[in-house]
């Protein structure tokens, strides 16, 4: 009989920090005196998801969402909302860039060589676990889902979709 | 005696519904997909298609392909007359009139566009009201929200009870005299809800209402006499039922086609063109125009011919028991939910797990090689209805067995068993 231990795939797309994550997500709501937000959807699976966020002089304060999604969606979204504090808007589209290219590039992603990012490194590699979709590629979408919506939300539009 | 003897073991062949040997007939069940045993659990959004199906298709390409209703030469008639013998199984299995009732579509879908925009635009005006179902899916939503966007009809949305039934009594609350369409679905490919179709009928008529029928999954569960329900319309997709994909069914009754206008226009649908006017061929040509899907056509008369000669009483009681167990086990699953618990169900059944999201049930499940279905179905407002995102979906066909049941039992546990 099947058993989990057959499927490495799985085990890499479940990992323990996205489990946790999924089932406990943090800054879940919205955020007090938020100066943005969008609505994300993912047509596919119908999810949908809300960001809110405040930033001041460039900085992202904090950020917080609501919605229901899949484990890998919202633990994007919760690691997410916790990553990003106190970050640059630069700094955002840096570790949305890291999250693209580990959900998206071949096995070897060298996190090291992502030397550009600097002090993001220690985030960076913790996004990593965010790499197990790279097997599945219809759950790509899942977890960039949060990471498009603060964009879009960032750059002052209301809602996104990633279809 | 002998003959006696014969004519009876006959009999019993055709009534023995053998599912081993009916698998046999569609080779990608003994495919593995990652590395397990396919378990095939998604027929409700297209169905596999068995060797004579294929053959069909093939033999066509390789031996007899050539335009329809066109050339003056052999292979051309012979593929003719192949379309419109595939025309007639569509009309002896829908139990229709006449063949002129049948129309070819790409899909269910076009059919009620069709439907929507030849006979609602001709016949309707503002104020007139469509009737739906919270079951519909988009196809037979959408299109008479185009409509209603062009004239100005009004859509009336009979709602589902909290069980997923939609009952005669629902209906008869919404019916009045401005309804002048009742479109409906058979059966919900959500819930597995069977609508009384023909209680709605006699209800749509004594109001002078005209009735579509969505029988995209109704026609694969079990045999439709269009004329025991009485509907006016009734379409459905051949790839549910076996066939090639690209080819749907439109039944129109008695002269409905030719009260209506033409969908499109182009070659085959016409008597005659000048550049001062055309008329129009007589129906159902009236409503093909271009190059037909001629091979998906041929193809489903071929799937037609198979599961009448098993017998859609057979299948429908062979899915049945396969759906009773179904529900059974996967009712002994901790903190698994069925939706819906409709009077009576085709095999297809929705369900939720506290705690695991059907999209993450789905992605387990496929490593195990059992394939289901997991998001909205296509019917947002049923999902917006039932205060659900999304939900885990297992549909049944003729070559499911008790044991694919065992298997996605076993697989939903482990998917349990990974979200702790």
């Amino acid at each position: 009989m099947f058993g989990l231990s057959d499927s490495e795939d799985l085990k890499s797309l479940y990992q323990e920090i996205i489990l946790d994550h999924g089932k406990n997500p943090r800054n879940q709501g919205t955020v007090e005196g938020h100066t943005c937000d969008a609505n994300g959807n993912n047509p596919l699976c119908g999810d949908r998801i809300l960001v809110t966020a405040k930033v001041d002089e460039g900085f992202i304060e904090e950020a917080a969402f609501t919605g229901k999604g899949c484990a890998i969606s919202i633990a994007s979204a919760s690691m997410m909302t916790e990553i990003v504090k106190g970050r640059t808007i630069d700094e955002f589209k840096k570790l949305f860039a890291s999250v693209r290219a580990v959900c998206t590039e071949s096995d070897d992603v060298d996190i090291e060589s992502m030397s550009v990012f600097g002090e993001l490194e220690e985030d960076v590699s913790r996004l990593a676990a965010l790499g197990g979709v790279r097997n599945f590629p219809m759950r790509v979408k899942c977890a960039t889902l949060a990471w498009h919506t603060l964009l879009s939300c960032l750059e002052g539009n209301k809602s996104v979709s990633t279809e | 005696m002998s003959l006696e003897t014969g004519l009876k073991s006959d009999r019993r062949e055709a009534n023995a519904f053998d599912v081993a040997s009916i698998r046999a007939d569609f080779p990608i069940l003994s495919r593995k997909v990652h590395g397990k045993q396919l378990v095939y659990l998604d027929s409700a959004a297209s169905a596999q298609k068995p060797q004579q199906v294929i053959d069909t298709v093939r033999h066509y390409y390789e031996s007899t392909y050539a335009n329809v209703h066109r050339g003056a030469y052999f292979l051309s008639e012979t593929v003719t007359s192949d379309y419109e013998s595939a025309r007639l199984k569509v009309c002896d299995f829908l139990n229709a009139r006449v063949a002129a009732e049948i129309v070819f579509t790409k899909g269910a879908t076009e059919a009620i566009n069709l439907v929507a925009q030849c006979y609602g635009r001709t016949f309707l005006e503002e104020g007139d009201q469509v009737l739906l179902t919270d079951l519909e899916h988009h196809s037979n939503i959408v299109p008479w929200q185009l409509l209603r966007d062009a004239i100005g009809v009004e859509l009336v949305v009979v709602p589902v009870r909290s069980d997923g039934d939609v009952l005669l009594e629902d209906f008869e609350k919404a019916i009045n005299t401005r309804t002048k369409i009742v479109a409906v679905t058979h059966v919900s490919n959500v819930l597995g809800t069977v609508l009384p179709i023909r209680g709605i009928t006699d209800l749509a008529h004594s109001v002078g209402a005209r009735v579509l029928v969505d029988g995209c999954q109704g026609i694969v569960h079990g045999p439709v006499d269009v004329r025991d329900l009485e509907v006016d319309f009734y379409v459905f997709s051949g790839h549910k039922l076996y066939a090639p994909n690209g080819i749907g069914i439109l039944y129109a009754k008695g002269d409905l086609l030719s009260l209506m206008p033409p969908y499109q226009g182009g070659g085959d649908m016409i008597k005659s063109v000048t550049f001062e006017r055309s008329e129009w061929a007589e129906p159902p040509a009236k409503f093909e125009a271009g190059t037909p899907p001629i091979v998906p056509a041929i193809g489903l008369g071929s799937a037609i011919d198979y599961v009448s000669t098993i017998g859609m009483e057979s299948i429908s009681s062979h899915e049945n028991a396969v759906l009773t167990y179904a529900m059974e086990m996967l009712a002994t699953i901790d903190s698994l939910r069925l939706v819906g618990r409709p009077l009576r169900k085709a095999p297809v059944i929705s369900f939720v797990i506290d705690g695991i999201h059907p999209h993450d049930i789905a992605t387990i499940l496929d490593r195990t090689g059992v394939c289901i279905r997991a998001g909205h179905h296509c019917a947002q407002p049923l999902m917006d209805r039932l205060e659900l995102a999304a939900t885990a979906r297992a549909s049944f066909a003729m070559y499911n067995t008790l044991e694919d049941v065992d298997k996605l039992v076993a697989a939903v546990r482990l998917a349990k068993e990974m979200f702790g």
